[in-house]
């Protein structure tokens, strides 16, 4: 560990002294609490300042939002104490919280879909005149709170028919109307697309420069390095390090969540790509409200190389996957598998030729929460000998084949008769990845492979990539992450408007000018 | 106001037509059509009170298949009430507190205890039938008579409107002004926003500080006074004694009611209205001796037009997001 980050009961951590400035917003104390086995937090001590934007980082299951839950009144801490301004409160319930002016972000959103923006923002505050609800006060409120902390939002609209991001934004008003001093964020920039997340660190970056203490709490690096006045990390639910951004980098803070050295910079040698096992040509494809989603696009992935497709959400690359996987159907255009045409093929066919599939939603599309890890493991083959013979299941194969995956694929907790609903996103995300990969497959579609994963478990997954590539496989793969993309890809696509608008070696590739190939489908 | 008229089209239309058709045979026919019209009016009241009832309940996210029992045994209390102290008043009063008691019995069942709502519900209904079987004494009469009708002076001489809603008895009149009463707290106080979020999205609303369990308890004792007028209106009103089993499907169909109007209290007004012209029409046929050999036929019509309602329409409604699931903080 470097010796900028010190372990905060070291004594040099240790800041001003009590009583000589003035106390923090909010100070927690000693803060333990458990669940059942589960230490979730443990002896932690966390200091909020005004005006300052403070990084909550941690892997997932680090104790972050247990911290910030308590902090919020949602839970109640077993010992220590929590201390507004100075002054020991007792939170029980967000109602306390909201008194004291700490407002918080939900990593789900709180929002009543079917009410309009500006009763989403009111609720549980409302402007009433005579007992009736004043809505247009409401509507003018919001207005006047939007405009002044440019958050662009349509108070009459209808939260369902809002995008993520501005959903995002109804919950942020919500705290802004009730004054908060404290604004808390649970994973903010999980579910933004890369624009949006630039949008949200200017609005914090300005909120705190009202005088507003910003918590967030995240697990992406470049987020905090970017935006934040002080980083705490956590790890295991104890607070680990306490630092600013002028006196560390990246790779410390992966060092310090995770525990141990992590590689940020995927190590990986140049590909050696061989012959054309994915061939996609002039390809169009409907999205679900039937208007064209791809327009003829072209693209090929050799056997040995990563193929990265690098777009914002929304251009196509979600019914590109699905055509290649044979999730949905094609218009026109063909999708050869190693000369074999595949483009309107039922996906199990699809899969048994050799595509294997990382798709965007494991909850969804990767996994039965409700069944085992064993089963999960072989649903792509449960059909096939030895794992059922004469249409009947032979556990016994099955268990030994999830044994295997478990232990080669670090699941955890390595226990194949466990509900997968049960595991963490990562986790999760092992299971599919240990199943897609030891199918002998031609080529792997991934799909955001890691999406909402900590760190430990996103090296893992990129190092399988990388391996598997080396073995000869075609990989194509699709991320929001323009640094995932980048790192592990050998050529990158960047896909804009339903059409690939460029595609070229990742060697010595222009960050900026792919991002603005992103964002415009042009450069410059 | 024209968004009104779109989500509810389906309701508008059916009434124009019913009017329409009222309209056509009251030029031949007055007196049986004010006379189908009133009937209708009162078989439509108790479903009024139930699909009350059940909105109350709903939109605060607790399904309330209980009404049935809460009407009976809210008929039965008040009956007994009346007959005893020979106040009608007190028996009224007395179906209402039946009804919030078995609407806080509920709540305990679902909202405390967090148990499966659709057996709570279950609960209601079998301790409705057995009390009010088993303490059922033949021959109680009210000494009051039932309630006495009301005429509102001119308004009731208006051709056929007039007789119809016009001179009707009190706990009519009350429900027909608990339509709109119901409809201004759940869509324009403060309560009814918080009552709407509770029932979609609990978490959303405990985060702003809002109290999911005394939302869902206030709104369950409150619908079961509703339910508990319903009882009332079954028999001091409309009867005038307690029979066994009075209620007769009535707190079913009145979910069914709640449904199709869209869990909202004017759209459960017009498919209250249509529940109650298929079961007036019903009467009116067995009346004139139509399949006088086969009257099961004719009794079918209100719940057959049940069926091709639910199938029909209640697709396309969308009900409270959080209804049927307990609610927990962690």
């Amino acid at each position: 560990m470097p010796d900028h980050l010190l372990p905060l009961d070291s004594p040099t951590a240790v800041s001003d002294p009590v009583g000589v400035a003035a106390p923090p917003a909010l100070e927690v104390r000693g803060v333990t609490k458990r669940f059942g086995d589960v230490l979730a937090n443990e002896d932690v001590d966390f200091r909020i300042e005004r005006g300052r934007v403070h990084a909550l980082l941690g892997e997932n299951g680090a104790g972050k939002s247990t911290l910030v839950n308590i902090i919020f009144g949602l839970y109640q801490a077993d010992t220590g104490e929590v201390r507004r301004n100075g002054e020991v409160v007792n939170l029980n319930g967000p109602r306390d919280a909201i008194a004291q002016q700490i407002g918080m972000v939900h990593q789900h959103f709180q929002l009543v879909p079917v009410l309009s923006v500006a009763e989403n923002v009111v609720l549980g505050d409302e402007p009433t005149r005579h007992g009736v609800v004043d809505l247009g006060e409401a509507a003018a409120v919001v207005q006047r709170l939007s405009e002044r902390f440019g958050l662009d939002i349509d108070p009459q609209s209808i939260v369902e028919d809002l995008p993520i991001g501005i959903q995002q934004r109804v919950e942020i008003l919500r705290a802004l109307y009730r004054e908060v001093d404290i604004l808390i964020l649970d994973e903010p920039t999980a579910v933004l697309t890369p624009q949006e997340t630039g949008h949200l660190l200017e609005v914090l970056r300005g909120l705190a420069d009202t005088g507003v203490a910003v918590v967030f709490i995240t697990h992406k690096l470049r987020e905090v390095m970017a935006v934040a006045d002080e980083i705490t990390v956590m790890r295991r639910g104890r607070v680990v390090g306490h630092t600013v951004p002028a006196d560390t980098d990246e790779s410390d803070l992966a060092s310090m969540m995770v525990g141990r050295p992590v590689e940020l910079r995927l190590k990986r040698t140049p590909a050696s790509p061989g012959d054309k096992m994915l061939a996609i040509v002039d390809l169009v494809v409907n999205d679900d409200r039937q208007t064209q989603a791809l327009n003829g696009i072209n693209l090929d992935v050799r056997a040995g190389e990563v193929v990265g497709v690098a777009g914002v959400e929304g251009n196509g690359q979600r019914e590109l996957v699905e055509a290649v996987t044979g999730l949905r159907g094609v218009i026109s255009g063909s999708i050869i598998l190693d000369g074999e045409e595949i483009a309107g093929r039922p996906p199990r066919q699809i899969s048994t030729m050799g595509v294997a599939h990382i798709p965007e939603d494991r909850e969804k599309l990767g996994l039965i929460g409700a069944h085992t890890v064993a089963d999960n493991m072989v649903l792509n083959r449960y059909h096939h000998r030895p794992y059922s013979r004469h249409g009947i299941r032979r556990p016994a194969a099955v268990d030994d084949e999830a044994t295997r995956l478990v232990e080669e694929f670090d699941v955890r907790p390595p226990n194949i008769a466990a509900m997968v609903a049960t595991l963490s996103g990562g986790n999760k995300q092992k299971v599919v990845a240990a199943r897609e990969f030891s199918h002998e497959s031609k080529v792997m579609v991934a799909a955001q492979p890691t999406r909402g994963i900590d760190i430990g478990n996103i090296e893992f997954i990129h190092r399988r990539l990388i391996e598997y590539r080396d073995a000869g496989m075609a990989i194509l793969l699709v991320s929001a992450e323009l640094d995932e993309v980048l790192g592990v890809s050998d050529r990158v696509a960047v896909i804009y408007g339903g059409r690939i608008v460029s595609c070229e070696p990742a060697e010595g590739i222009d960050r900026d000018r792919v991002g603005r190939l992103m964002l415009s489908g042009a450069d410059g | 106001m024209s968004d009104l008229f779109i989500r509810f089209r389906w309701v508008i239309l059916t009434i124009l037509v019913f009017v329409f058709v009222t309209l056509f045979t009251a030029e031949f026919q007055q007196a049986q059509t004010t006379a189908v019209l009133a009937s209708a009016l009162r078989q439509s009241t108790p479903l009024v009170f139930g699909a009350l009832c059940g909105v109350m309940c709903e939109r605060s996210g607790v399904v309330n298949i209980g009404i049935e029992g809460q009407m009976l045994l809210s008929a039965f209390v008040g009956f007994m009430v009346a007959s005893a102290t020979g106040s009608l008043i007190a028996g009224i009063l007395a179906g209402m507190a039946t009804g919030a008691l078995m609407g806080a019995g509920l709540a305990g069942l679902s909202v405390t205890l967090q148990g499966d709502q659709i057996i709570a519900g279950t609960v209601l209904n079998i301790a409705a039938f057995g009390i009010s079987s088993y303490f059922f004494q033949q021959g109680l009469t009210l000494p009051s008579g039932k309630t006495p009708q009301v005429s509102l002076g001119p308004l009731a001489d208006l051709p056929v409107i007039g007789r119809v809603f016009f001179i009707n008895r009190p706990l009519t009149y009350l429900s027909l002004i608990l339509i709109w009463v119901v409809w201004f707290v759940l869509f324009r106080t403060r309560w009814g926003l918080w009552t709407r979020s509770v029932g979609e999205v609990p978490s959303a609303a405990e985060t702003v500080g809002i109290s999911v369990a005394r939302v869902r308890y206030t709104n369950l004792i409150a619908g079961g006074c509703l339910a508990g007028l319903g009882g009332a209106y079954l028999s001091l009103e409309a009867v005038g004694s307690f029979e066994r089993m009075m209620t007769n499907g009535r707190g079913f169909v009145a979910l069914a009611v709640m449904i199709f109007g869209r869990w909202n209290p004017i759209g459960i007004w017009g498919a209250a209205l249509l529940f109650g012209y298929a079961s007036a029409v019903q009467t009116q046929l067995q009346f004139r001796g139509w399949l006088a050999d086969d009257p099961q036929f004719i009794g079918m019509i209100p719940y057959v037009v049940c069926i091709v309602v639910l199938a029909g329409f209640v697709g396309r409604a969308r009900p409270p997001a959080a209804v049927g699931q307990p609610y927990s903080r962690e």
